[in-house]
């Protein structure tokens, strides 16, 4: 497997307490890979080192390196928003912005300008509705707020408006977790269909939708990477008394 | 209010269905409910007040409204009492101009202020920052007063006015013809002093109703802060931070005793900036209780006395009601 992430020696903190410790892993280029692990382990801080969203946390600080193609995201002369530019979010609860459907996925093409004219918006702006799965439904209301929008609606507004600033890699912290079946059913479509084109790194708290989509898997135990790999060695094999203890749901 | 009432009435409620089955109910529930009352009285007794004061004022402004008519007192500009000339204008021209120099010199470092303490100040500064605005606020009038008139009206009359004479006459508004500093924009300055706590803690509290969920799902996109800032939160708070400018508006319409320290107090409709003016508050602090015995003259105050209770009425109903709707988003 080529890694397209690399994390080496990782730790993070909120002020004091350590959350990550010393984690070293490697996520592999154009496949789906599945953190999963008790609630409080720290994979929603795992997956923000990735994309540089620990420190919007007051306080929080990161050691160690996080390298996607090679190049350390945390090294000095980085700019943040270039990091954040090759990833598109997709969060735990859908967050529209305050504006129409329309201008949500043409907001990160706006930002870094990435289109020219206003044909070149508006076929851009259908186009990722359509790999999101979205335009049929919204094509008749685009100028109306994105906060219209059912739940399950926004959450593929937002992979459109994250797919739209053309990212390298797509993270997703428990997206379906609020969503009802139905939506979440047609988000993991979606990441399943998207993964030949990105390297994709999911959150989940449920091991069956973990065994759905995982083509690698990562398994966290308070606060370290208990065990890491192709995802049918770990949920057939697992090395660590932990991680079967977890597989076979006994916490 | 009314708003105050039914969040009391529902919190009340679920309180007792959750205890119900616990005994001497009814004596609790007679408790609960004549407490509920209590309040509900308590509340409504300001509304009574102000109802009160403005039906007060209504009548004692009776006799000059009917002998004049409106056209008469709101756009007359001449104000001789002793021979009958009632005119308004100048009053309600000079605070206007008072006012609006206030909130425009007030707003943008305000806006800047509350921004960089809401998107951008530390933990620390946060901390510290907040207090001090609150002590700000809790300085007497009179203190910016005395201030304006030490260091403000001398700063304006021999810095600002000569300057502007040399460079910026030709500029509307901004002409000199009454040099000594005592001027709409000495009081506009020590308005925006004046107004400046409240419209800050207003429009930061407007920004903390934005999740945060919101400015992340804009930086995750790549957007910088201020992007974030310009595209996100502010068009979602743009209806917040123009009632806290109404609302540090009215304040500045009532304000008094500082004004009329520094504004000149001469009853002429204002041509700029630079001009002495007397707003609504100044005339009636300065005058009422003197000369009474000329005719109309205490219901001519009483008249100004009411569109002053008025205007400011209205402006903070207003930027209650947009400010309510705004805060209330908090919790989505
Ligand atoms: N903002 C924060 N401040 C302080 N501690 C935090 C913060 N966020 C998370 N933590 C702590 O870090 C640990 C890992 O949290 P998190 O990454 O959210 O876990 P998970 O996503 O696996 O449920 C937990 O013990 C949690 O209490
Ligand atoms: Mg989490």
């Amino acid at each position: 497997m080529e890694a397209h992430i690399q994390v080496r020696n990782l730790n993070a903190y909120y002020g004091k307490t350590q959350a990550l410790k010393n984690i070293n892993i490697e996520i592999p280029r154009r496949q789906i890979t599945v953190i999963m692990g008790p609630s409080g382990c720290g994979k929603t801080t795992l997956l923000k080192t990735f994309n540089r969203f620990l420190e919007l946390n007051d306080g929080a600080s990161v050691t160690g390196e996080v390298l996607v193609d090679e190049q350390d995201i945390y090294a000095k002369d980085v700019d943040v928003t270039e990091v954040r530019k090759r990833v598109g979010l997709l969060a735990q609860r859908p967050a529209p912005l305050p504006m129409s459907i329309y201008e949500n996925v043409a907001y990160g093409l706006h930002i870094h300008q990435m289109r020219k004219g206003k044909l070149e918006y508006k076929e851009a702006v259908k186009h990722y509705l359509e790999v999101a799965g979205l335009w049929d439904e919204v094509k008749k209301r685009l100028h109306e707020p994105a906060t219209g929008l059912s739940i399950g609606q926004q959450q593929r507004l937002c992979l459109a408006r994250g797919l739209a600033i053309e990212p390298e890699i797509i993270l997703g912290d428990e997206p379906t977790s609020a969503l009802d079946p139905i939506s979440s059913q047609h988000i993991e479509k979606k990441l399943l269909e998207l993964k030949s084109q990105y390297t994709t790194v999911v959150v989940t708290h449920t091991l069956r939708q973990a065994k759905r989509l995982a083509d690698y898997a990562i398994f966290m135990y308070l606060g370290e990477v208990v065990e890491a790999g192709p995802a049918h060695a770990i949920f057939t094999n697992p090395q660590q008394e932990r991680t079967r203890a977890y597989l076979e749901g006994l916490f | 209010m009314t708003d105050q009432n039914k969040t009391y009435t529902t919190q009340t409620n679920t309180q007792t269905e959750g205890r119900s089955s616990r005994p001497s109910s009814a004596a609790r529930n007679w408790r609960d409910r004549s407490a509920q009352k209590t309040f509900l009285v308590i509340t409504v007794f300001p509304l009574l007040l102000i109802s009160a004061i403005t039906i007060g004022l209504l009548w004692r402004s009776w006799p000059i409204l009917t002998q004049y008519s409106l056209q008469e007192l709101f756009l007359g500009s001449v104000w001789k009492p002793d021979e009958g000339l009632f005119g308004f204008l100048p009053f309600i021209m000079g605070t206007f101009w008072v006012t609006v120099v206030g909130v425009v010199l007030a707003v943008p470092p305000c806006l800047l202020i509350a921004l960089y303490l809401s998107e951008y100040a530390h933990r620390l500064t946060r901390s510290i920052a907040k207090p001090l605005l609150d002590l700000l606020a809790a300085i007497p009038p009179v203190v910016y007063g005395v201030w304006g008139l030490l260091a403000i009206v001398p700063f304006v009359g021999k810095v600002v006015a000569p300057f502007s004479k040399q460079w910026l006459y030709s500029i509307p508004f901004l002409a000199v013809n009454q040099p000594t500093g005592f001027s709409i924009l000495s009081a506009g300055i020590v308005l925006a002093v004046m107004i400046a706590p409240l419209v800050i803690s207003v429009v930061y509290e407007v920004f903390t109703t934005v999740p945060n969920d919101l400015r992340h799902a804009s930086l995750a996109i790549g957007a910088t802060q201020w992007e974030t800032i310009r595209y996100v939160v502010i068009p979602r708070v743009m209806p917040g931070i123009v009632a806290a400018v109404v609302l540090g508006a009215s304040r500045a319409v009532g304000e008094t005793i500082a004004v009329l320290m520094v504004v000149g107090n001469v009853s002429q409709v204002p041509g700029s900036i630079f001009d002495t003016a007397y707003p609504l508050p100044a005339l009636i602090a300065n005058n009422y209780g003197d000369m009474m015995s000329i005719p109309l003259y205490d219901s001519a105050l009483m008249c100004a006395a009411l569109v002053l209770l008025v205007v400011i009425l209205i402006f903070n109903i207003l930027s209650t009601v947009v400010l309510q709707r705004v805060l209330e988003r908090r919790q989505v």
